[in-house]
């Protein structure tokens, strides 16, 4: 036990290490609160395919051999967003089969680029496997990598402050609120915008295809047991932040891959927490 | 001048015309009683009332202070979330909104009027449960608690008793009336249950293949129904309140 306590003190004194644990606290938090809008407006779909878009959109910043891959990810993957939420209005293609088409094609994409143009030295399995699920990446972060999260997180926050009220709103009746005059047209792009952000953001801590659980658990475990929605989100994002640090934490000192740790740490809790869920229901 | 005033509307979807040639107007006060049968377009006028739908052609006027953006509404079929996680004051809350344009927190006044809201909808002591938890009679005095948050002046309710049992219909009915003869709410509502809804009505729209717009004396006469049948139902009704 002391071993394990003196492991944990000597890599909390190296600075990738804390840098790590500011990244993977700032994206959790980020990720968990628009949990509940995602699950409930049916966006998940949408979060699940811009990750796939944010994954071809990587490809080819590795191909024009950018060091900082992050505007142009982020520009792809929010113009993509933008386009996903005009799509799902158009009756012509399917909303759930337009996210299909533009998630699978980006994947395709972005692994063949990668395949043609791969440079030989690197090994390219690698490359794929950790841009999918994550890797040690998120100890080897470059400063401007840190900077950049931050920024993204607190605009992400700011955000969801601001627009607490009218995310609210939207989601729980969209007819009222266009009816009353509120802008749910505009709080639905920024509400895109935002799980785009997010997604770009998250991908370094688990990779594109374990974001949606990253998005989703917290809010589900939340909602099993709370009421209210600022209850809900609240919870949700103690939830999403502990179970970052227990992640991260974990893969330090057993040497497992963070993303899928993470992601195991929400599934244990949500487990806990329809437990819970189940037995506080059966006393009330 | 008049709060609403449709001139030769025709709605419908698209290139499907689904009512034609309504006129009628709504005055501060009113109470307009709109029936006709499934599929007439009630639900339709109501979402262009509201400006959810466009009309084909005509045109709406709003006046004496009602705005299109300033009507509280009562939807036929709820879009709300089943499962999601809300308050009841959350809710109601959230029917201040239109007004506040991008300011970010609710004020002080919002909160008054939002407690004044679910006092007069007698929920107060509901306003910390779970919307989802309440039964439906208990929703649909939330979702109108909401509605009269967005407005003073007029309400719009789709079917506001539908899927309700006597007994609550009838408070239901008498909260309504209340709104309309002591809070001067102007109400429209759209009713299948004429028997039970006409004895409250100021006017009636019938619409569908014969489009009839008046008072409700002139709809009695035009259709030849019993006003002595009607009070009786009402007076029934309202016995069975008042055993409660
Ligand atoms: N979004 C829509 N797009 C196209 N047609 C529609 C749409 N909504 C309703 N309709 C059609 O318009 C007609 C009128 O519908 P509406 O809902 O207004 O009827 P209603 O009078 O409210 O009926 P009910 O008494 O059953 O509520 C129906 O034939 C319906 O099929
Ligand atoms: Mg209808």
């Amino acid at each position: 036990m002391n071993d394990l306590f003196a492991t944990l003190g000597f890599y909390l004194e190296k600075p990738f290490v804390i840098n790590a644990l500011i990244v993977g606290v700032l994206i959790a938090l980020c990720s968990s609160l628009l949990g509940v809008t995602l699950v409930l407006k049916r966006y998940s779909f949408i979060g699940d395919g811009l990750s796939h878009v944010a994954f071809g959109a990587m490809a080819i910043a590795a191909v024009l051999g950018l060091t900082n891959d992050m505007p142009l990810v982020l520009t792809i993957t929010v113009v993509c967003a933008v386009l996903l939420l005009r799509m799902g209005k158009n009756a012509k293609i399917k909303g759930d089969a337009a996210i299909a088409m533009i998630s699978v094609g980006a994947l395709a994409i972005g692994y063949l680029l990668m395949n043609i143009f791969n440079t030989g030295s690197s090994n390219l399995s690698g490359d794929v496997c950790s841009t999918l699920f994550g890797s040690t990446s998120i100890l080897t972060l470059s400063t401007f990598d840190v900077w950049m999260c931050i920024i993204l997180s607190v605009i992400v926050v700011l955000f969801f402050v601001l627009f607490y009220n009218k995310i609210f709103s939207v989601t729980f009746d969209e007819s009222f609120a266009r009816a009353t005059g509120q802008r749910a047209g505009l709080y639905n792009l920024l509400i895109a915008i935002v799980i785009a952000v997010i997604i770009v953001v998250s991908m370094q801590l688990v990779g594109s295809l374990l974001i949606s659980a990253l998005v989703i658990f917290p809010a589900l475990s939340a909602m099993r047991v709370f009421k209210s929605f600022k209850s809900v989100t609240i919870c949700a994002a103690i939830v999403s932040v502990v179970c970052a640090l227990i992640g991260l934490f974990t893969s330090i000192l057993a040497g497992t891959p963070v993303g899928s740790t993470i992601v195991a740490a929400d599934i244990a809790v949500f487990a806990l927490f329809s437990l819970i869920g189940a037995v506080t229901k059966r006393n009330a | 001048m008049s709060q609403i005033k449709c001139t030769d509307l025709t709605l419908g979807y698209g290139a499907q015309e689904i009512v034609t040639g309504l006129s009628f107007e709504v005055n501060a006060g009113d109470y307009l009683c709109i029936v006709g049968e499934n599929g007439s377009g009630k639900s339709t006028l109501m979402k262009t009332l509201l400006g959810l739908t466009k009309p084909l052609s005509g045109s709406i006027t709003f006046g004496d202070g009602v705005t299109a953006r300033s009507i509280g509404y009562l939807p036929q079929q709820t879009d709300v979330q089943r499962d999601f996680p809300a308050s009841v004051r959350e809710i109601v809350l959230s029917g201040c909104l239109g007004r506040d344009g991008f300011r970010p927190f609710y004020s002080k006044a919002d909160k008054a009027l939002a407690a004044r809201s679910m006092e007069r909808m007698n929920i107060t002591d509901l306003s910390r449960r779970c919307y989802r938890e309440l039964s439906g009679g208990q929703q649909q005095r939330v979702l109108l608690a909401r509605a009269l948050c967005a407005t003073e002046k007029l309400l719009l309710l789709d079917e506001p008793v539908a899927g309700l049992d006597p007994k609550v219909t009838a408070e239901m009915y008498e909260l309504i009336e209340s709104l309309n003869k002591h809070d001067g709410v102007t109400v429209i509502m759209i009713s299948h249950d004429i028997a039970n809804s006409l004895p409250y009505a100021s006017h009636i729209l019938h619409i569908g293949s014969d489009i009839f717009f008046g008072t409700r004396q002139e709809y009695l006469d035009k259709t030849h129904l019993d006003q002595a049948h009607l009070d009786k139902t009402r007076f029934a009704q309202k016995e069975g309140t008042d055993r409660e």
